[in-house]
């Protein structure tokens, strides 16, 4: 079953081709901006941007180290680098670098990762950032942004260039259905209301978007109606609405496509524990590394999929 | 340049340099804590810098973005550089004595964010090269004609970030980029030779593109004269191997093993060690 599909979504672009086309777009509007790459540019889009500025761009091969590290060198001396890998290889390999050389000196570095999470299917674990939210949310003064379709990335694309600040932008590799197609109004920090429901509210970002509302259609057959919010930015988080949705519906699910522990359900539990205690239920891909595979079959073994949500959904009820 | 820098002569300079060492020992004893041999080893290279006349830079102007940039990479010797800021009227000297104590923005590692003068935030060994080409691509992108300095540890040089950044720094023909290494000899848990030999350094940096000057680190006018000669090329990045002597200058540099390193001198010891330095 493709994601989206029953509620009737039209598949559009991948989060990342949406990013590469917003960035050169982008390019003449931001003359600060520079992209600094680690030999990974056309997987990540930025070489779009390369070809049409190639004096603003830098690829310093398979380097992670040094690609971040040049990139806070950069942004000291009033730079935006954009600064783009998958997101394994720039959370995990440079986090270090990340630290010292962006978030400590709280320098305005946009560091991108795509591919991230586990459906980008055939080339398996060691390519999946599953951890990336966790470690990016871990950065004191770091903002860290998951959108669900194209449209939202070209939005958090400029939205991130516009921010003061280091900030982390997560991006897949498959093409996802289309959240708005009428456009999207994309602020930092404030969380897009779906759809709405008292039953209980189901807080999903990335991809699992798309899954959340197909879950909500499944659930209103059964006459659950949900409440849907598009948590586009896990950090900082929008307290309010979590707050709002725990008091106005009294049950919480959230999805993502990440390891458990760090990410969105994390940072959503912690929310709902500090401002309305209610239940809550997290959906992902559990505490362990996936597989290779076609990503659908990926998302439905790893238990990311619409009847997985619906299941939570049921059990949060009860609780 | 900073206008009084350009007139010390041979014998000021090194006038200078004890004033440095003197700083050194009295702002670590008095903090309890801190890295004087790792900071002493360098008091060559920082004093021909900023008072040699050897980088154009503005006490009164920390940010002026066509100033030349010191990168210490080797971030836990920042007491030389805080004397050096310090001497340079960044801000009072009195503040020296404020090191590593709560509510200093003189850190134990140097801290971009709170204090004028550091270029960058340093004390995670390896990234400071990277951060010089960074600033060194950005000058070039602004059309600046400035130069940046970065010092590296000989044991930090055990880092493979340090390898990646000699190799973009080649492949940018960064002209406008110098690698200062402190070859004293020694890293934290021992001799550099037997923790990681990666002696000689010259031919290995050379390998990588660069142009590479090998010299008497503690030596302040052959420093300077490679200081002079690094300015002077332009086509593509410059390293200066700096042999120097860990804790050079006082009683540290006799001492010769593990427990120098990261160790102030107790105050008699450093009392005497000042007396020593006059
Ligand atoms: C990434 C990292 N690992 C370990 C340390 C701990 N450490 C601090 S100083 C030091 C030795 C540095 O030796 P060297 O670069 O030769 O500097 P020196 O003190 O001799 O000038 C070590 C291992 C560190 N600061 N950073
Ligand atoms: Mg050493």
């Amino acid at each position: 079953m493709k994601i989206g599909q029953v509620s009737g979504l039209k598949l559009g672009k991948a989060t990342r081709d949406a990013f590469g086309a917003a960035l050169v777009e982008l390019g003449e509007q931001f003359p600060e901006v520079v992209v600094v790459d680690g030999d990974v540019g056309n997987s990540t889009r930025t070489e779009k941007f390369a070809k049409k500025f190639p004096d603003r761009a830098f690829n310093v091969g398979i380097a992670e180290s040094n690609m971040v590290s040049i990139a806070g060198g950069l942004a000291a001396c009033g730079k935006t680098p954009v600064v783009a890998s998958f997101a394994c290889f720039l959370l995990c390999n440079a986090y270090d670098q990340i630290r010292m050389s962006v978030a400590f000196p709280r320098l305005n570095v946009k560091l991108v990762g795509s591919h991230a999470g586990i459906s980008i299917g055939e080339d398996g674990p060691s390519q999946m950032g599953i951890e990336d939210v966790a470690l990016a949310c871990s950065f004191p003064g770091m903002t860290v942004m998951v959108p669900a379709d194209a449209a939202a990335t070209a939005k958090a694309t400029e939205a991130m260039l516009r921010h003061q600040g280091p900030t982390y932008l997560r991006l897949g590799r498959a093409a996802v259905p289309e959240i708005y197609p009428n456009g999207c109004d994309f602020q930092i920090g404030k969380a897009i209301q779906l759809r709405d429901g008292s039953d209980a509210t189901i807080i999903a970002n990335g991809l699992m978007v798309a899954v959340a509302l197909d879950a909500a259609k499944l659930l209103a057959d059964q006459g659950i109606q949900v409440r849907v919010l598009d948590m586009h930015t896990v950090k900082p988080i929008d307290r309010d609405a979590i707050a709002k949705a725990a008091r106005e519906t009294g049950a919480i699910v959230v999805a993502e496509e990440h390891a458990p522990y760090g990410g969105l359900g994390s940072v959503v539990a912690t929310t709902v524990t500090q401002t309305v205690p209610v239940p809550v239920e997290l959906v992902n891909i559990g505490d362990r590394y996936a597989e290779s595979g076609d990503p659908d079959g990926l998302l439905e073994k790893y238990g990311l999929s619409a009847e997985a949500i619906v299941r939570a959904v049921q059990n949060v009820r009860q609780t | 340049m900073s206008e009084a820098a350009n007139e010390l002569s041979i014998d000021q300079l090194k006038e200078k340099a004890k004033v440095l060492r003197r700083h050194i020992v009295r702002m670590t004893t008095e903090a309890g804590s801190g890295h004087p041999s790792s900071s002493l080893s360098a008091v060559e290279v920082v004093t021909a810098l900023f008072f040699g006349g050897l980088m154009r830079h503005d006490p009164n102007n920390p940010t002026w973005p066509d100033r030349d940039r010191f990168i210490l990479s080797k971030g836990h010797a920042v007491p030389v550089l805080y004397a050096a800021l310090a001497e340079a009227g960044y801000f009072p000297v009195d503040d020296l004595m404020t090191l590593r104590k709560l509510g200093s923005p003189l850190e134990g590692h140097p801290n971009m964010t709170r204090l004028p003068g550091i270029e960058a935030s340093t004390g995670s060994l390896g990234q400071g090269l990277s951060i010089g080409i960074g600033h060194a691509l950005a000058c070039r992108l602004d059309g600046r004609d400035a130069r940046v300095f970065v010092m590296i540890g000989d044991g930090e040089m055990d880092e493979g970030q340090v390898w990646e950044a000699f190799a973009a720094a080649h492949k940018y023909q960064l002209g406008n980029l110098t690698a200062v290494i402190d070859q004293n000899g020694f890293q934290q848990t021992g001799a550099t030779k037997d923790v990681l030999d990666l002696t000689p350094l010259e031919n290995k940096i050379e390998a990588f593109g660069w142009h590479v000057q090998s010299v008497d680190g503690n030596d302040l006018e052959v420093v300077l004269e490679a200081l002079r000669t690094a300015r002077s090329i332009t086509d593509r990045p410059t390293a200066i191997v700096c042999r120097t002597r860990k804790g050079a200058g006082t009683v540290l540099e006799e001492q010769g093993d593990v427990n120098f390193h990261g160790k102030p001198l107790p105050p008699d010891a450093a009392e005497k060690a000042l007396s020593l330095l006059v």
